[in-house]
């Protein structure tokens, strides 16, 4: 198949303009006109073409728009209607604990717009009243302390550029296919610029004995109060303490007023509106860590604390439920993302991974963040099965959805990094489908 | 070495104070909690005995606290799975092994007594996080009571045991040597498992498809042509011609101004639709059902805030509602009110 991109084969479509209107924009056309039917007709154009000069100007422009702050906090266009958080049906009984999925198809660049970060709660959405809140950080450390948001924001702040990705994303799909778009296969993943305190900080605050202290508890002021336990070679190394999302605060969703952000490992441990942090020297074996949130392996065996989010990437465009407009030039883009590093290449095939091209990757390339890839391919009409592969910079290669079977069998429910196919029909439809 | 120094001859008069906060011990933010702070949110309890409370309860009082506040989720013997199942799937032999054998199946059968490996977890999370609509509410004995009634519907103790700070840590559970750390992504530098193939060329000879979406589960997360937008070079296939399956939950008031909350919307918001529908019966009757009993009578509205609020039982049938603590008074009042009025 041919990737060298010939230009734009297909024009964007002109709808709002009429056939005539388009034809008496071409003088060639016009005198074509003007030989076979003859001057009559070429007045009669001419008249039309005046009259019809205010259909050619938008309302919009031929009247006085809105006011600035016509929305205190602006919201995207009415047109973008489309562009929103869903559930997969069926998924759970209840809204309260379940999880609503990014619209990734619909997202350009690595930044996720936080009204449309996926949600995950366990016991409902609660709204925490910021004046209110407190952060506790005690257990085996040398002075505990109490503090208030005025207090959390007033420590030195980094701000970092990081996925969130549920340990879950993709767990409907290990046996079978069982969902139609990148939206409900891997929308359980976001990116955003999240500010806030190092957690080195305030155990350097607080006052740790390393020799004792191996493991800092995370709970939540939720009615889950969820709890999962953090090595302290994670906590040292990158954890935050978040109250910055995208330049605001955090959304209730989302964890305001404070949560905690665990960098590359699975999005529970992030937890949102956190009011606790313990040191101790032993796992807490939680609900959350010891129930769910582990790893059935075909022995029956249960891998726990399975935190890390390996390599993983996704093609956004096009993917499932998309139908192409039609032949020619198409950018073939999507998002690939690791919690060990950075991304170092993707691959992209066409041909249902029989031959693969190496994709351009969008500058910035961040640590544990999404990195943006994109691919020139012609379109001919054929039929064809679209492939990425991801490889990270401790060099692991991204699975396919076999390799990583042959391993973990299909129960796992977390952590399906594979490969994604996606079927390119010859009607221009695309779905969902796996390759032997 | 001239550069450094006339960078200070400008410089060394703003730095003291920036090389001070550098140099200080500590930020001085905040305060030491207080010991009633502490014990009213240091609640959790660990494997090792960290954090366990002095209390007791006998699987007799669990019972009847399960019935009246754990039943109508997770089933009268904890068999439900529309929640946690609580309740299912150990063997005898699994207490013996400590590995749940039912996990091994084809057909795993997941419970909390499959899984779960130590008892505190089951206590911890009963005791913060539970009932579901009104945790924290268990004092610390009702949480030792429930613990062992769960434990006794997997069969794992007596009828006649008594749980407490002592026998909850000497629990045997029967998936207790079911869990592994043994594993790379529990590790910051952990090895990958599965590794994927890096050959560019002629990498596999036949490409067939394993697997595809049927075409009746095509339209089943809603009509794909509303969830892209008609803009650029690709559209959302319409799946309407693959059935009329109802689509995902979504906000529709999100993009108009916001308009005043709806009783429908408080039902979903209290999770009464877990156990009420709008007009059948789940485990408590729907609510045009209830709405049609106390149509016109003049007392209904009191009434019906009452039982929101409190709960009760034998009205219909023996499954008992809990008492609503969780929802606002105005709430209660909300929805007692749209009941009156016929639940439309």
């Amino acid at each position: 198949m041919n990737l060298q991109p010939k230009g734009r084969l297909l024009l964007a479509p002109e709808n709002h303009l009429s056939a005539a209107h388009l034809a008496q924009g071409s003088r060639r056309s016009f005198l074509r006109g003007g030989v076979a039917a003859g001057a009559s007709i070429a007045s009669s154009a001419a008249l039309a073409q005046a009259s019809d000069v205010s259909s050619l100007i938008p309302p919009w422009t031929r009247s006085l728009g809105g006011p600035v702050v016509a929305t205190g906090y602006g919201m995207p266009s009415k047109h973008e209607v489309n562009v929103q958080r869903r559930q997969s049906p069926g998924l759970t009984p209840q809204p309260q604990a379940s999880v609503s999925f990014t619209p990734l198809q619909n997202l350009f660049g690595i930044i996720t717009p936080s009204g449309v970060h996926f949600e995950r709660h366990h016991s409902g959405m609660p709204e925490v009243d910021p004046q209110q809140h407190r952060l506790m950080i005690h257990g085996m450390v040398k002075r505990p302390l109490m503090l208030t948001m005025d207090d959390v924001m007033r420590f030195s702040s980094v701000s970092r550029i990081h996925f969130i990705e549920c340990g879950a994303n993709g767990g409907m799909e290990w046996a079978n296919v069982a969902v139609p778009t990148v939206q409900y296969t891997h929308g359980m993943v976001a990116c955003s610029e999240f500010t806030g305190v190092l957690l080195s900080t305030l155990l350097d605050e607080v006052g740790i004995d390393r020799t004792l202290a191996k493991f800092v508890l995370a709970e939540g002021s939720d009615g889950s109060a969820l709890t999962r336990t953090i090595p302290m070679e994670f906590a040292l190394n990158d954890v935050m303490v978040v109250y910055g999302q995208n330049g605001e605060m955090l959304r209730p969703e989302n964890g305001y007023p404070l949560r905690l952000l665990v960098p590359g490992v699975q999005g529970v441990s992030s937890v949102k509106w956190l009011r606790r942090l313990e040191v101790g020297d032993k796992p807490w074996n939680t609900r959350e860590e010891a129930l769910h949130y582990i790893d059935l392996m075909p022995d029956g065996i249960h891998r726990q604390y399975s935190g890390v989010q390996e390599v993983k990437s996704v093609i956004t465009m096009p993917s499932g439920g998309q139908k192409l407009v039609g032949q020619g030039y198409y950018e073939i883009t999507g998002l690939a993302w690791s919690g060990r590093g950075k991304v170092r290449r993707v691959d992209v095939s066409v041909d249902g991974g029989r031959n693969w091209h190496t994709a351009r990757l969008q500058e910035p390339v961040l640590t544990k963040a999404l990195t943006r890839f994109r691919l020139d391919w012609n379109w001919n009409g054929a039929p064809a099965l679209l492939q990425s592969r991801a490889i990270d910079d401790t060099g692991h290669v991204q699975p396919s959805i076999h390799q990583l079977r042959a391993v973990r069998g299909v129960r796992s429910i977390y952590h399906n990094n594979a490969v994604q196919t996606w079927s390119v029909q010859a009607d221009g439809e695309v779905w969902n489908v796996q390759v032997a | 070495m001239f550069r450094s120094l006339s960078a200070c001859a400008t410089l060394c008069l703003a730095l003291p104070s920036a090389v001070d906060a550098q140099q200080r011990t500590g930020y001085g933010l905040g305060r030491a909690p207080t010991t009633q702070e502490i014990n009213a949110w240091d609640i959790d309890v660990r494997p090792d005995g960290h954090g366990v409370r002095k209390g007791a309860g006998t699987v007799a009082q669990g019972q009847k606290i399960y019935d009246e506040q754990c039943a109508s989720c997770h089933g009268t013997f904890g068999e439900s799975t529309s929640y946690m199942a609580v309740a299912g799937g150990v063997r005898k032999t699994d207490l013996q092994s400590g590995r749940a054998s039912a996990l091994k199946d084809a057909t795993a059968i997941r419970t909390l007594g499959t899984k779960l490996n130590y008892a505190t977890t089951l206590w911890d999370y009963i005791y913060r996080a539970m009932p579901w609509t009104n945790p924290q509410s268990l004092t610390v004995d009702q949480t030792y009571a429930v613990t062992a009634y769960v434990l006794h519907l997997n069969e794992i103790v007596g009828a006649d045991f008594e749980l407490n700070e002592k026998t909850l840590l000497a629990v045997q559970m029967p998936n207790r040597n079911g869990l592994t750390t043994a594993h790379g992504l529990s590790r910051v530098d952990g090895r990958p498992d599965a590794q994927g193939t890096l050959c560019m060329k002629d990498c596999v000879r036949d490409v067939t498809i394993a697997s595809a979406l049927p075409e009746f589960a095509r339209n089943q997360s809603g009509n794909l042509a509303e969830q892209r937008r008609p803009l650029g070079p690709m559209r959302g296939i319409d799946t309407a011609k693959y059935g009329s399956k109802g689509g995902p939950a979504v906000a529709k008031t999100q993009m108009s101004a916001p308009a005043g909350v709806h009783p429908t919307e408080l039902l979903a918001r209290y999770a009464c639709t877990a156990c009420h529908g709008l007009t059948n019966k789940i485990v408590g009757p729907g609510f045009s059902e209830i709405a049609g009993r106390y149509q016109g009578q003049p007392a209904a509205l009191g009434y019906l805030s009452t039982k929101i609020r409190d709960g009760g039982q034998g009205v219909w049938g023996s499954v008992p509602m809990p008492a609503q603590a969780a929802v606002k008074e105005a709430d209660v009042n909300a929805i007692a009110q749209w009941l009156v009025n016929g639940a439309r």
